[in-house]
């Protein structure tokens, strides 16, 4: 009974999709470009479209996309479909305004597996740059094609590519609140896992050095409390639950020690915690709010907010201990700071007129400068290669995920389209599967 | 009210795992001590009070002041208005009256802004009717203050009034 046979088949696939649908669901859009990108033509793979389960090429223009430091070069209207590097007629390509050209092909192999071959190619000097083989099962097109795309990244950029690289956000709907992990490239395609799933408000997750724990905040027990959780397992515990409320965890670089914020004390104030368990250590003295701790790259300073001096500013000291000192000075609300992984920009939230903006500071120079212009922004956060910088932006109701490059001068948006995303963090290279 | 919510809330909470490269995370005894974690918060008793029958029990009288159970700060302040007074001092009095009672103050902000830094500044609120308490002789072991920040309005409008109504701080008592 094939007729039937294909029609149940129709039907689990509408039910499959009907299902994916209710959840996030994200695309990407540029909406800003910068000046000097890296012209890329990607040739459609050989036998793509029949070989797997979803197109290659597709997904690794998009991932570059993404990154802001690629631009396209279509060539669906140049009379070369190169497969090898033999094939590359090099002057209609060049003529097209292309850089580089990246070809492919999907070859049938024993087991039901494919093989995807590709090269990366520089046009002017007709010569190869990075080049790749994949044997796997058709099923595992994104997986290849963001393999394919950090590979071409760092070829072109000398930089490591993060596009297998995850994000964890707070999905609020109705009255719902969904912790949930994606690739930076995926959350725009129902992929993203839900995590955690409660009827009172989640915020703050904060990854693990290795990208194996989330620490967050929630509120199931009336009150804020730190809750580490194993990604792979799904077990979780409570690591700072005392008296008062307990926030805004942040990794130490090693693994070992949780910064968080607890009110013992009757104000807040940041402690250091033991991932592992034992009594809390008081690393900040003062008599007003201090909060949002995050590590340097080489774990031996935190940078904070405190109002102790009035509105919030960010302050760093030594996790030693020893005296605070003040970071920024202009405006008079700077909050939720984060360093890059060279640890040579502060990024954080303004608030100026009204808005919300994700600013970056040279903490070298201490010059300031806008990365958003406009709306309501919140949480920046560092992509691991120090490259872009994730935040939450809600323009007229509706709140969204942005990707900027470190100048402002190319954004990506992942739209979604139900529900509300708060509190995004870029995590680790680390994705141990 | 606002307790049978929270309480409901704890009851739900529910870890889910949608993919094979996370493993489900089944709900086991590992979620209990969130719901009691808090020492002065029990599971709430929907039925009858603890203090006896239910219309005898002052905290639900509506004509007794301990009724009230929400104060309300001004702008950028957390200072217990003179107008909100008597609902501390009812509460001080009947805390000290009963010392096997415990109360859990949540403090709440209208504000924008990072999520924790409202946070502190709710815990901001949520101290201030505690210190406000114990001055009246109630015990620090009677009290908890905690924040919701700015997660958990009550109004969600964008009028003046509801950023009023938001900044308020609410007493909960063990049981509720």
């Amino acid at each position: 009974m094939p007729g039937i046979r294909t029609l149940f088949k129709l039907l689990l696939i509408y039910f499959l999709l009907a299902g994916q649908s209710a959840r996030a669901e994200m695309t990407i859009e540029i909406v800003g470009g910068g000046a000097s990108k890296h012209a890329i033509a990607v040739v459609p793979f050989k036998d793509e479209t029949t070989r797997m389960r979803e197109a290659l090429t597709p997904i690794i223009r998009s991932d570059l996309e993404l990154s802001g430091v690629f631009r396209m070069v279509d060539g669906s209207a140049i009379a070369n479909v190169p497969v090898e590097p033999v094939d590359i007629r090099y002057p209609l390509w060049q003529a097209a305004g292309a850089q580089s050209i990246a070809i492919g092909k999907v070859e049938a192999v024993a087991g039901g597996q494919v093989k995807v071959s590709f090269r990366l190619m520089d046009l002017a000097q007709k010569k190869q740059l990075t080049s790749g083989e994949f044997t796997v099962t058709p099923d595992r097109s994104r997986e290849v094609a963001h393999t394919i795309a950090d590979m071409i990244y760092e070829a072109i950029t000398g930089q490591k590519g993060i596009f297998n690289t995850r994000v964890v956000y707070v999905l609020k709907s109705g009255r719902n609140y969904m912790l949930q992990v994606g690739l930076i490239t995926d959350v725009d395609s129902n992929r993203a896992q839900t995590i955690l799933r409660s009827k009172e408000p989640i915020i703050s997750p904060s990854w693990s050095p290795d990208g194996r724990y989330l620490a967050y905040v929630s509120f199931e027990s009336k009150k804020p409390v730190v809750w580490v959780q194993d990604l792979a397992t799904g077990q979780r515990r409570a690591v700072a639950n005392f008296k008062g409320s307990n926030s805004a965890p942040a990794w130490s670089p090693d693994g070992s020690k949780l910064a968080v914020v607890l009110t013992t004390t009757g104000n807040s104030q940041i402690y250091l915690v033991n991932t592992l368990g034992g009594a809390p250590r008081r690393i900040s003295y003062s008599d007003g709010i201090d909060t949002e701790p995050t590590f340097t790259p080489d774990g031996s300073q935190i940078y904070f907010v405190s109002d102790r001096t009035g509105g919030p500013q960010i302050y760093r000291m030594a996790v030693s201990g020893g005296a605070a000192q003040r970071v920024t000075w202009q405006g008079n609300y700077n909050v939720s700071p984060r360093v890059s992984p060279d640890g040579r920009t502060l990024t954080f939230i303004r608030r100026e007129s009204g808005r919300f903006r994700v600013m970056a500071q040279d903490l070298t120079t201490g010059d300031v400068r806008a990365l958003s212009d406009s709306g309501y922004n919140e949480r920046p956060s560092f992509a691991p290669n120090g490259r872009m910088v994730l935040y939450a932006s809600d323009t007229g109701g509706k709140s969204v995920l942005y990707a900027t490059t470190l100048d402002g001068s190319s954004k990506v948006r992942l739209a979604v389209i139900n529900g509300e995303v708060q509190d995004p963090s870029w995590g680790p290279f680390n994705n141990p599967q | 009210m606002n307790w049978k919510q929270l309480v409901l809330g704890t009851a739900t909470v529910t870890l889910l795992a949608a993919c094979a490269s996370t493993k489900p995370a089944a709900v086991t005894s590992n979620t209990a001590p969130a719901a009691t974690a808090n020492q002065g918060v029990a599971p709430a008793d929907t039925g009858s009070s603890n203090q006896g029958q239910l219309n005898a029990d002052p905290l639900h009288d509506p004509n007794s002041p301990l009724s009230k159970r929400s104060v309300y700060f001004d702008f950028d302040s957390s200072t217990v208005k003179s107008s909100d007074k008597p609902t501390v001092e009812a509460h001080a009095g009947y805390l000290k009256d009963h010392a096997d009672r415990k109360v859990i103050i949540q403090g709440n902000t209208d504000s924008r802004g990072s999520r924790e830094y409202n946070l502190g500044l709710g815990q901001r609120r949520a101290e201030s009717v505690k210190r406000s308490l114990e001055v009246l002789g109630v015990k620090d072991s009677q009290v908890e203050a905690v924040s919701l920040g700015k997660e958990k309005p009550k109004a969600t409008g964008n009028t003046e009034a509801d950023f009023a109504e938001n900044r308020r701080a609410d007493i909960l008592y063990n049981g509720e």
